[in-house]
């Protein structure tokens, strides 16, 4: 499956989920936040929400900043 | 020695109790240890931070949370880089999801040289921010007429710019910054164009509440001691105001006595 991560092709052998795809990038889920199709998802969620092919997902943490 | 004097004399924005009234960027550091070292050095409760993609090529890399304590600092995101209302928001919120803070450091930016602020933009993401239950710290221009529309909004304090971001000119209009501080009954935090120690010093001797520096320790030839600068400017300023100056006077007035002069 292809999806959109952060805004890069990437592909998945199948649908993930959030946590699911977290683990195989090995980034820990605090600090962390998601978007999936540009809706926020909850961390409780997380676990819950699949992502499907052609998604467009977004992982963003803390960066430095002013 | 400077106890009694600050016992009494805590900064608190939407019930939260601040220990130092030097705020600092993490912006423009060479690598995070000396983010850290300079953070340390700075006394600063509050640190700023951007909200960006996580690198997913190199997921070695390291974490910013992992040198800044959100335990120990205040964590305060900020909308940088942001031009739209819509924008502003998307960032602001998934800063909120990160789950570090519901405090944000709202920015929409009008230009990119000058990186002033959109107040129109601005007024309204701070007024859907705060309706969703933001702590919203608006980063704004130094209009008194926009400073109490931010009031009207929703902000829990006003950012007022001393001069662009990064420039260094200082406090370019103190007069206006003093209106801004008569007129407005919220915390008032000087962010942005602070150059130096002296700076800092006017901002908190004006009246503001607090400064939020970033350009000035990062860029510093010594980050460290500027970082230290800057922390005994923002005390120094702080009781100068606690203290009442005197006022300013054409001519001299002796300090010495007349009485027991040799004739």
């Amino acid at each position: 499956m292809n999806i959109q991560l952060n805004g890069e092709r990437y592909e998945i052998p199948t649908a993930y989920t959030i946590t699911e795809l977290l683990n195989e990038l090995e980034i820990p889920i605090n600090g962390v936040a998601v978007e999936v199709n540009l809706n926020i998802i909850k961390k409780d969620k997380f676990a819950a929400t699949l992502i499907n092919n052609g998604d467009s997902v977004e992982i963003v943490n803390f960066v430095g900043g002013g | 020695m400077t106890e009694p004097h600050f016992k009494n004399d805590i900064l608190e924005i939407a019930g939260i109790q601040f220990k130092s009234r030097l705020w600092v960027g993490t912006g423009k550091y060479k690598d995070f240890d000396e983010t850290a070292k300079v953070i340390e050095a700075s006394g600063a409760d509050v640190v700023t931070v951007a909200v960006r993609r996580v690198n997913i090529i190199n997921r070695k890399e390291p974490n910013l949370l992992d040198y800044i304590d959100p335990k120990k600092y205040k964590i305060l995101p900020n909308t940088a880089g942001c031009y739209t209302v819509e924008d502003a928001l998307r960032y602001s919120r998934l800063a909120r999801e990160a789950g570090v803070s519901d405090m944000v450091k709202l920015e929409v930016i009008g230009d990119e040289r000058t990186l002033f602020p959109d107040v129109c933009g601005l007024l309204k993401a701070t007024e859907i921010l705060a309706k969703e239950g933001f702590k919203v710290f608006p980063y704004s221009n130094d209009d008194p007429i926009i400073a109490r529309r931010l009031v009207d909004a929703g902000a829990v304090a006003v950012m007022p710019l001393g001069a662009p971001i990064g420039s260094g000119l200082g406090i370019r209009n103190p007069y206006n910054l003093k209106i801004i501080l008569e007129t407005i009954k919220i915390p008032i935090i000087v962010d942005a164009g602070v150059g130096t120690a002296s700076d800092a010093a006017i901002a908190l001797e004006l009246g503001a509440d607090a400064t939020l520096i970033n350009t000035a320790i990062a860029g510093a030839k010594d980050p460290v001691a500027m970082a230290m600068a800057m922390k005994h400017a923002v005390i120094a300023g702080r009781l100068a105001f606690l203290a009442g100056r005197i006022p300013r006077k054409l001519y001299a007035s002796a300090s010495s006595p007349i009485e027991g002069m040799l004739h």
